[in-house]
């Protein structure tokens, strides 16, 4: 673990970047950065695919869709189009690029699957409920000085640290 | 030039998407770069056996929010033109628990688990599937969490504001608690090595 964390960047000087990164964002577009929007962006157009009037009919699928604005259409998505495009890239510098499936010590990858899965749906509904996920709502909220930022930070780190203890296997040696 | 340039027109509205595509190539290669792909590396920070997270989300938003406190003294940009986070109490406070939850339980946030898939984690694709699949059951189940969706409504309010105090002053305490904060990780973390060696 600790060997393997060597070659990665500073994390002050990354951070730094990522600010920057961020505070460019903000500069050009008036908005900042974001990662769930652009899964509920396809998933609003892909139902809307499937379903227009289901869609249309929906209080929340409507609320993203516009006659004019085709919903993949949307910042987000090349946005996240470009974080893939980039993290390959890193990821291709270093020679990370493998297909694995990384898990703890005391877990088979059957159980890690499983528990990814079962992260990845509640963090989606969650960004759903909180209007954002780490990047968008928390750390660009934070950016902003908005008190949804904050609160979204403490929230989703705290909600971690409560219930790190119960899921400790899932992690630790 | 005064920013934010897309809303006032100085960059055409075409450029928008080639802009968002090259934000995001910065945006993944700094995360890739900084360890985020890797769940073992993020659920350190929970756990105490590597505060990456801390040290680079920290930095992060003290950077970005002093370059626009500065850009905004400066002129540089109209701050009254920036988008503020809305505050949905309930919202934000029942979504955040619920997405620390499934951070701990996936190992992942959104955005990390793209860099994942991107260098072929396939637990990162799986919590990727299950993301469509959260959001997808929220949006169709809408109408059971409406009201807790636009529940204590306070607006686009500012922490500051709630706090009674100064921009400038929260920034120089939010910096102080970013500080002690790497300096007691720092030392947390040499003494958490230690003992699992």
């Amino acid at each position: 673990m600790i060997d393997r964390s060597k070659k990665y960047a500073n994390p002050y000087l990354s951070g730094f970047l990522l600010g920057i990164i961020l505070l460019a964002t903000f500069y050009i577009t008036g908005r900042g950065l974001g990662a769930s929007g652009a899964v509920k962006s396809t998933v609003v157009a892909a139902v809307n695919a499937v379903s227009h009037t289901h869609a249309d009919n929906s209080a929340y699928y409507s609320k993203f869709i516009s006659d004019d604005h085709h919903p993949m259409s949307n910042w987000l998505v090349f946005e996240v189009l470009g974080v893939l495009a980039g993290a390959f890239l890193s990821g291709a510098i270093a020679g990370r690029l493998k297909l694995k499936v990384e898990h703890g010590p005391r877990i088979t990858y059957k159980s890690r699957l499983v528990w990814a899965g079962v992260g990845g749906v509640l963090f989606g509904f969650g960004s759903q409920l909180g209007r954002g996920c780490t990047s968008g709502a928390a750390l660009s909220g934070m950016a902003n000085l908005s008190l949804a930022g904050f609160l979204a930070m403490l929230t989703i780190f705290g909600g971690g640290y409560l219930f790190a203890y119960f899921f400790r296997k899932l992690w630790l040696s | 030039m005064t920013g934010p340039l897309i809303p006032m027109g100085v960059i055409g509205q075409g450029w928008d998407l080639v802009i968002a595509l090259l934000i995001g190539i910065a945006f993944g290669f700094v995360l890739e770069s900084a360890g985020f792909s890797s769940s073992r590396k993020l659920a350190g920070v929970f756990y105490g056996y590597d505060f990456t997270v801390l040290r680079v989300f920290f930095t992060a938003a003290i950077t970005a929010m002093v370059g626009l406190l500065y850009f905004g003294y400066m002129g540089w940009i109209d701050l009254s033109a920036i988008y503020i986070n809305q505050t949905y109490l309930w919202a934000v406070l029942a979504g955040g628990v619920i997405m620390g939850l499934g951070f701990i339980t996936g190992g992942y946030c959104p955005g990390t688990s793209l860099t994942g898939v991107a260098i072929g984690k396939i637990d990162a694709m799986v919590f990727t599937g299950g993301m469509f699949i959260g959001i997808l059951f929220f949006s169709e189940a809408f109408s059971l969490f409406e009201s807790l969706y636009y529940g204590h409504y306070l607006g686009p309010v500012k922490v500051y504001e709630v706090l009674g105090i100064s921009s400038g002053l929260f920034a120089m305490l939010l910096i102080i608690v970013a500080i002690a904060a790497f300096i007691i990780t720092a030392w947390l973390q040499k003494r958490i090595v230690k003992v699992e060696k």
